[in-house]
């Protein structure tokens, strides 16, 4: 049974598009709900990231049920880093309860990267765990094996680094995912469509859908600070020095176009199901991107 | 062996300023081992303790020093006894167990810490200790070719890495190494991969409900006090 509309449109065979927006840092959400606004009809699902880069925010829950109000198609991405089994359960019960039936489970950054060093890590659980947990609840059990009165749930999404220096072991834990219950997997970030071509070799033969993750990059000092200080990310040299030789104040277009190239060689040349847009505080420009990618 | 680090001169100075006569107590043990609390640790924290209210002026400390075998061992603490009558405050080099061992056979005496307990570690160069167990309680080094991910990954997962990991490295530290790097590489070589490809169910923290304790029943005497 389908348990959600992104799950029907995973299902359509169609080039999907999902994006993502970061919460604000504190109670005024109008930005918030204005990129809402702007994207829900654009994209497929647009997921809200929960403390991303290990900075506490408005809580990736609260996000996903402004996209719910303004009828949009949430995706709650959940970590591992800040909430024992108990607390994700219960996150998980009150999601489903309010119509949130996307869900992508993350292991969660290091605290050590975020504005929180000195807190308590927690991961109870890894990102495998938490997907084979979702399943339980699904069952009619909470993981200590209790009945649930009322079941949720959830089309359940997980993510892979295609571009990791050492990729054996990103495809075993990969499998793990795929064999716990994830159904579509939006990737880290991809500079490089070879590696993702690659990767695509090893996932096809998992029933799984795989949506690239790309960042949109707004300058050279965004990509050098991302690699330094963003896990999970490399931008190649040769597209530092694109931006860098871009006009100044030019840099974010030149990102875009980076981007819309991508997208486009991805849909035309069916690499893989769909994209994921990260467009890192620069929301509103997902359209833009969209228009030049998919025209035609 | 227990590693730990002596807390800052000026810290310590704070603590014992209520006392005036003060035993120093150094570890034979791991303390001496990390050359944190040993006998020549003792010696020299007394002389700098001593050369600090110098230079200060405000010399009102006597200190007086001792090293037990090991400070968690009531027996060992026991011999401290005859040189504890004409003491106000214990200043221990001891790992935490130490002070409280201390502090529980003496209980009408002040003992303070002198040094931070960091980790259960090994010695990995001259004045370098790593950590190397978290004291689980449920040994998982079988599926992860001796390596420890619980301790040397720094989010403690069990199902293989997170995308954190570059250049081997690990996400929170560019200097430390990917656990699960290691472990994939060390499974490897020894022709267990199916090991990493196993799921592994979430820990189970019982065993580490605190305080915990041990008891060995092949050792263990009924009758005798356990308190």
């Amino acid at each position: 049974m389908v348990k959600s509309l992104f799950e029907e449109k995973l299902n359509s065979g169609k080039f999907l598009v999902t994006t993502e927006i970061g919460p604000p840092k504190g109670t005024d959400t109008s930005e918030l709900i204005n990129a809402i606004d702007l994207l829900k009809d654009r994209v497929d699902a647009i997921n809200v990231t929960d403390h991303q880069s290990s900075v506490m925010r408005y809580p990736s829950l609260g996000g996903c049920l402004l996209i719910k109000e303004r009828g949009g198609e949430p995706i709650l991405q959940m970590t591992c880093r800040d909430r024992n089994r108990l607390a994700l359960e219960a996150d998980l019960l009150f999601a489903y309860s309010r119509g949130i039936n996307n869900i992508l489970c993350l292991t969660g950054d290091s605290i050590d990267v975020g504005d929180h060093k000195t807190a308590k890590p927690v991961f109870d659980l890894d990102s495998v765990q938490l997907i084979r947990m979702v399943k339980t609840l699904e069952s009619g059990k909470d993981i200590a094996g209790n009945n649930l009165k009322g079941a949720p749930e959830f089309c359940v999404g997980a993510s892979v680094h295609p571009e990791a220096d050492f990729i054996e072991p990103q495809l075993v834990k990969f499998e793990k995912k795929v064999t716990a219950g994830a159904l579509f997997f939006q990737t880290q970030g991809i500079f490089d469509l070879s590696s993702l071509r690659r990767f695509m070799q090893f996932a096809s033969q998992f029933p799984v859908k795989i949506l690239a993750g790309i960042i949109v990059l707004a300058s050279a000092g965004m990509a050098r600070y991302m690699n330094n200080n963003v896990p999970g990310i490399t931008v190649p040299p040769a597209i530092i020095n694109e931006l860098a030789g871009t006009e100044k104040g030019k840099g974010l277009k030149k990102g875009i176009e980076i981007a819309a190239k991508s997208i486009k060689t991805i849909k035309d040349e069916k690499i893989c199901h769909g994209v994921h847009i990260m467009a890192v505080g620069n929301e509103k420009i997902v359209p833009e991107i969209l228009e030049m990618a998919l025209a035609g | 062996m227990i590693v730990a680090q002596q807390k800052p001169l000026e810290e310590i100075n704070r603590m014992i300023d209520p006392y005036e006569k003060i035993l120093i107590v150094g570890c034979g043990t791991c303390m001496t081992v990390c050359d944190i609390g040993g006998e020549r640790e003792v010696a020299l924290l007394s002389q700098a303790l001593t050369l600090l209210q110098t230079t200060k002026g405000t010399k009102k400390h006597s200190f007086y020093i001792s090293t037990v075998k090991r400070q968690c061992d009531p027996e060992f603490v026991e011999l401290l006894k005859e040189k504890l009558s004409n003491t106000d405050a214990v200043l221990s080099l001891g790992c935490g167990i130490g002070v409280q061992a201390i502090a529980e056979k003496f209980s009408d005496l002040p003992v303070l810490p002198g040094v931070n307990t960091l980790f259960i570690g090994m010695t990995k160069e001259q004045g370098v200790w790593d950590e190397r167990c978290a004291a689980c309680g449920e040994c998982h080094l079988e599926n992860t070719g001796g390596i420890c991910p619980i301790t040397r990954c720094t989010k403690g997962i069990l199902n293989g890495p997170c995308a954190g990991t570059k250049n081997g490295k690990c996400e929170a530290n560019p200097n430390m190494d990917c656990a699960w790097i290691q472990i994939y590489n060390r499974l490897e070589r020894l022709q267990q991969l199916d090991k990493i490809r196993q799921y592994y169910e979430p820990r189970n923290y019982l065993p580490l409900q605190r305080p915990k304790r041990f008891i060995n029943n092949a050792l263990y005497s009924a009758g005798e006090t356990h308190g």
